[in-house]
C-alpha cells in the first residue's frame, strides 16, 4: 500500500512539473512568435534585394574591401554553409581572401536583421554590444587568418 | 485602450513596409511573400523541435543545475561547455535565441552565451564545404581563431554588459 501511495505522489509531482514546463514553454513561444514572424518577413523582403548582387559591392580596394565584406555579411542571413558558397564564388570572381573571410565571419556572427529578436530573448544591451564586438572581431579574425596563412605557408 | 507590445508593433511595422513596397513594386512584395511561405515548411518542424527541447529544459533543468555548469561559479568548465555547446548546437539564430534566453533566465552567464553563439561558426559537418571552396589549412586556422576569439568575445561582453541587463 505504502509503495502505491509513494508512486501516486511521484506521478502527481511529475504531472505538476510537466504542466508548469508546458505553461512556461507556451509563454516563451507567445513572446517570440510575433517577433520571429516579423524577422522572417523582413529576411524574405531583403533577400529579394540582395540575391546575386554581392559581387557588385566590392571595389577591388585592399583596405576598403574587408570593411565592405564585413558589412555585407552583417546584413546577410542564412546557414553558415551558404556563406562559404557565396564566399567561394567571390574568391573566384577576384575578391581578396581578406574581404571574403571578413564576409564569412560577419555572416554568422553578426546579425543586424536579427537584433530585435536577439534583444527580446537576451536583452537589448547584450544584442547591440555582441553585434558590435563581433563586427570588429570579424575584421581581426580575417586579418589574423590571412596573415597566419601567409606567414606559415 | 489596451497597450500593444513592442513585438506586435514590430510585426505591424514590417507588414506596413510590405504594403508600401507592394504599392510601389507589387512583384517584389509578392516574391518576398512567396519566399516567406516557402520558408515555413523548413521552419515549422524546427520550431516544433525547439518547443520539445524547451519543454524538457524547463522540466528537467533547474536554475541550480544551469548555475553549476554555465553560471557564475562554473569556472573553466563553463567556458569549455560554452565552446563545445556552440560547436555542436545547430540551427538558425532565430531558433537559438529563445533557447539561450531560457538558459539566461535560469542563470547562465552572458559571456558564456556569447561564446556559445560565436562558436556556431565552427561546424565539423561544414568542413567539406569550406575545404572545397578554400582549403584544409584555411579551415583549420580559421577554426582555431574563431575558438580563441569566442573566449575574448565572452570576456569583453561580460565586462561591458552586466548580468542583470
Amino acid at each position: 500500500m505504502q509503495i502505491f501511495k509513494i508512486t501516486a505522489d511521484m506521478s502527481d509531482s511529475v504531472k505538476q512539473k510537466m504542466k508548469q514546463a508546458f505553461f512556461k514553454t507556451t509563454q516563451v513561444f507567445k513572446t517570440v512568435m510575433p517577433m520571429l514572424t516579423g524577422v522572417l518577413l523582413l529576411v524574405s523582403l531583403l533577400h529579394q534585394f540582395f540575391k546575386n548582387n554581392y559581387q557588385h559591392w566590392f571595389s577591388g580596394n585592399l583596405i576598403l574591401d574587408p570593411f565592405i565584406g564585413a558589412i555585407a555579411g552583417s546584413i546577410s542571413f542564412g546557414m553558415p554553409v551558404t556563406s562559404y558558397v557565396v564566399g567561394g564564388e567571390l574568391l573566384h570572381a577576384g575578391v581578396s581572401l581578406l574581404a571574403v573571410t571578413a564576409f564569412i565571419m560577419s555572416w554568422t556572427t553578426v546579425g543586424l536583421i536579427m537584433i530585435p529578436l536577439e534583444a527580446s530573448a537576451l536583452g537589448i544591451r547584450f544584442a547591440i554590444i555582441r553585434n558590435i564586438l563581433n563586427f570588429i572581431f570579424a575584421l581581426i579574425v580575417a586579418i589574423s587568418t590571412v596573415s597566419t596563412l601567409k606567414f606559415l605557408f | 485602450m489596451s497597450k500593444v507590445s513592442g513585438r506586435i508593433k514590430f510585426l505591424i511595422i514590417i507588414l506596413l513596409v510590405y504594403l508600401i513596397v507592394g504599392l510601389i513594386k507589387p512583384t517584389l512584395s509578392l516574391n518576398a511573400l512567396r519566399y516567406f511561405v516557402g520558408m515555413l515548411p523548413k521552419v515549422l518542424p524546427i520550431l516544433t523541435l525547439v518547443f520539445i527541447i524547451l519543454f524538457f529544459t524547463n522540466m528537467l533543468l533547474s536554475p541550480s543545475k544551469i548555475n553549476k555548469h554555465l553560471g557564475k561559479n562554473s569556472g573553466v568548465k563553463g567556458w569549455l561547455y560554452a565552446i563545445a555547446g556552440g560547436i555542436f548546437i545547430s540551427g538558425p539564430p532565430y531558433i537559438l535565441y529563445p533557447m539561450l534566453g531560457e538558459l539566461k533566465k535560469h542563470g547562465a552567464r552572458n559571456g558564456l552565451l556569447a561564446t556559445m553563439l560565436y562558436n556556431r561558426n565552427v561546424k565539423i559537418y561544414f568542413l567539406p564545404a569550406i575545404i572545397y571552396y578554400f582549403n584544409l589549412r584555411y579551415a583549420v586556422i580559421l577554426s582555431i581563431y574563431i575558438i580563441l576569439f569566442s573566449i575574448l568575445n565572452g570576456i569583453l561582453l561580460e565586462f561591458i554588459v552586466s548580468e542583470n541587463e
